[in-house]
């Protein structure tokens, strides 16, 4: 496809006239149910992600009428991904966005998505568990915020997702309470992951491999992964169990309709304070679908701003934001790597990206001056993304920068999901610059606390001493982040949270939310399996309350 | 440039199963249509050629990597990353400000637009703005450094290393769909990779 047909094919809506693209084969076609605008469907979802996905398929299989929006293409792997860093930046949310703060926090790459099964299209596909005492974190470990959910309510939604994923996995992982082995078997470990095994087994902590969400052997459809190393582009082979090829087929099957490019705009009300519908853009006008509810699944930047956005006479500060903390307590995942040279070759750019993974620092609370925990992986970051990294981390150019990247095959380096303070001040706002929609854009303010530096400090350290104990030499690190959550938390109590443990708004009976901004703490893991379980268990919920009337 | 890969290019796997269509569609594209300049000025133009030599010199090819006409195409269809810091320009103006602060340097301390400069003059000026040492008059505060490494530095290396001939350079296995590769562990290599100074 040249960049003109790749252009157009973004401009264009694909899930039309009752069908969707078959995303398993080129060309394809499924079936799809179709809703008018006008016929008031169960639930409208805004987004296609893990969040939105998720419970599209649940609610879907569940008896309910579906229609999922999402901004962004419907893509079939097969056809539309090639092995490019460059032409794959197409899978990122690029509309402007503002940050700021005292550590602002680079957006538009790996913490978003745009697209049919958003983020996880490129995600790591690093599939954990939190700990199970993050669930009450402020009760049992003194920090943060307990979450409305305990680790007993939400491990049947885990494993759910986990057996819906055919996660490939050790047979037995180290850490966590007692549970089934994981539905595939562990992949080969790459050299990348085997220095962190090394390092590990010098510095007396457990290692394992991470447990990932591409298959190592056949399943349906999807060939096993042939360790190409472009997860976080897009996978071409359908390997890996991303949203798109896992849930929306599934959804569609029961009857889900999913509007690709189709940006929602603002919430409508009904004059009894209820959600009416979504105001959507596509195929290049405004248009308003009818919704019994409304699930935002935008992710922790896209659903407080459709909330913000939605602002009315009758909720001047926004929708469901009663208790004022909508777009509040923004949490990421800081990420400072550290990164050395080895003698041997590692040719990190084979496999999936972090195939090693130690929990160590998540589930040890002994010998740290900080809250909180961070689990790390190795790392296999190819060229384009390497060479950025090098000119803003080390600030090098030049023949400089040409001789240190012909190192290339011979880095490895750690870095941590390490986990930040839900605070106030860290948040999502929408300014009065607007986007080609109209709709007014949002600003990110992030700044590390005391906490999160002693933290990441730590990890920094540590990290280094088993890089150098795997026999690496000329360490350096760098900073990043990754995963934006936090910001329309779930809670207990209507003064101290935006929804209740069902996703649903406390102030807007029919108005619930379902991804990465539930989240009141973030832990030491990578989010996607927390926010599928959780949309397992809201479409469970919603089942239930359905069918005792409370809906 | 001494390559440690001296005989490995990674276009001779074109027609083998590592590179699928998708893929030879989009590298078809990158080695054989250069966009045209429609975005720069013919001086931004001139300028951003002479500061690309600096910050990604390539003397040592025949064929240098084409990088100015990618800068161009990706400002004039408005393809950014997602975001820009609270108080900085929009991507356009501020790559023209960028410029126009860089020529305004160079004149600054040399009497001469940045083209004409010697390559150790120029490497000297960038070296500045990298430290962050650039005439408060011209920029504004920390502008010129966040300019030069997140905007400029970072735009360049991005076009030079999404270049099959930088991916022979370091010896990377470049699109490997759907082969794939066998072998993962430390100095194991598959037929289909780079082989390190042989």
């Amino acid at each position: 496809m040249s960049a003109q047909e790749m252009q157009k094919m973004q401009e264009t809506p694909r899930a039309t006239r009752g069908r969707a693209p078959d995303v398993f084969t080129p060309g394809g076609w499924l079936p799809m149910r179709e809703y008018r605008d006008a016929e008031a469907v169960d639930f409208a979802i805004v987004g296609a992600g893990a969040g939105g996905a998720t419970l599209a398929c649940k609610l879907a299989e569940a008896g309910f009428s579906v229609v999922v929006f999402e901004a962004g293409p419907f893509w079939r792997p097969l056809e539309d991904f090639a092995s490019d860093e460059m032409a794959q930046q197409q899978l990122f949310w690029t509309d402007e966005r503002i940050t700021a703060g005292d550590d602002p926090i680079a957006l538009g790459g790996n913490n978003s998505g745009r697209g049919v099964g958003g983020s996880t299209v490129h995600f790591s596909m690093i599939s954990l568990r939190f700990r199970p005492e993050w669930f009450q974190c402020r009760s049992q470990l003194g920090y943060g915020f307990d979450w409305p959910v305990s680790y007993r309510e939400m491990a049947p939604y885990y494993e759910e997702a986990e057996q819906a994923l055919s996660i490939a996995g050790p047979v037995n992982y180290p850490w966590g309470p007692a549970r089934r082995r994981y539905p595939y078997r562990e992949h080969e470990m790459n050299a990348a992951g085997l220095v962190l095994a090394r390092g590990a087994e010098k510095m007396g902590i457990r290692w394992a491999s991470t447990p990932l969400a591409t298959v190592s052997a056949p399943r349906g459809q999807s060939p096993p992964c042939v360790y190409r190393g472009f997860c976080n582009f897009g996978c071409s082979t359908n390997a890996k169990q991303s949203a798109l090829i896992v849930w929306i087929p599934r959804a569609l099957r029961a009857g889900a309709q999913v509007r690709d490019l189709a940006m929602a705009g603002r919430i409508e009300l009904s004059p009894d304070g209820r959600a009416s519908g979504v105001h959507y853009h596509r195929a290049g006008a405004w248009q308003f679908q009818r919704a019994r509810n409304v699930v935002l699944a935008g992710y922790a930047i896209e659903t407080p701003r459709l909330l913000l956005n939605s602002a009315c006479a009758r909720f001047p500060q926004g929708l469901a934001n009663g208790s004022g903390l909508v777009g509040t307590h923004l949490t990421t995942h800081a990420g400072p790597g550290v990164w050395a040279r080895f003698d041997e070759e590692i040719r990190w750019y084979k496999g999936p990206p972090n195939m090693a993974v130690s929990e160590h620092w998540n589930y040890v609370d002994e010998g740290k001056d900080f809250h909180g925990g961070y689990a790390f992986m190795s790392q296999g970051p190819l060229p384009r993304a390497w060479a950025q990294l090098l000119a803003t981390s080390r600030g090098l150019w030049g023949q400089t920068l040409r001789s240190e990247m012909l190192n290339y095959n011979h880095m490895a380096g750690l870095v941590p999901v390490a986990e930040t303070e839900p605070r106030p001040q860290n948040r999502v706002e929408v300014t009065h610059e607007t986007d080609q929609y109209g709709l007014k854009i949002p600003r990110v303010v992030f700044a590390y606390s005391d906490n999160d530096r002693r933290l990441q400090h730590h990890a920094v350290r540590f990290m280094g001493e088993m890089l150098q104990a795997a026999g690496g030499r000329d360490l350096w690190t760098s900073q990043d982040t990754s995963h934006i959550l936090g910001t329309c938390r779930m809670g207990a109590d209507p003064a101290t949270s935006v929804v209740n443990a069902d996703g649903r708004s406390w102030d807007i009976s029919n108005l619930w939310i379902c991804d990465g901004s539930l989240f009141p703490t973030c832990g030491g893991v990578n989010p996607s399996l927390t926010i599928q379980a959780l949309a397992c268990r809201i479409g469970a919920r919603i089942k239930r309350l359905a069918s005792s009337g409370e809906l | 440039m001494k390559t440690p890969y001296r005989h490995y290019d990674v276009l001779d796997k074109w027609s083998t199963p590592s590179f699928d269509a998708p893929t030879r569609a989009v590298l078809t594209e990158r080695l054989h249509v250069l966009p045209p300049r429609r975005f720069f000025t013919p001086e931004e133009w001139t300028l951003l050629q002479a500061v690309t030599a600096r910050v990604l010199p390539q003397l040592d090819r025949i064929e240098p990597v084409p990088i100015v006409p990618w800068l161009d195409e990706q400002l004039w269809a408005g393809r950014g990353e997602g975001f820009r810091h609270e108080g900085t320009a929009p991507m356009r103006q501020a790559w023209r400000d960028g410029l126009a602060a860089i020529e305004a340097e160079a004149q600054r301390r040399h009497g001469c637009g940045f083209a004409a400069l010697h390559a150790a003059s120029g490497d000297a000026l960038l070296g500045v703005l990298a430290q962050g040492g650039a005439d408060p008059a011209l920029w504004r505060a920390e502008a010129a450094q966040h300019f030069f490494i997140h905007i400029l530095v970072k735009s360049i290396v991005a076009i030079y290393y999404a270049h099959p001939a930088a991916w022979s350079e370091i010896g990377f296995g470049g699109p490997a769909s759907p082969r794939g590769y066998v072998r993962l562990g430390a100095d194991e290599r598959d037929a289909w990779e780079a082989r390190e100074r042989e």
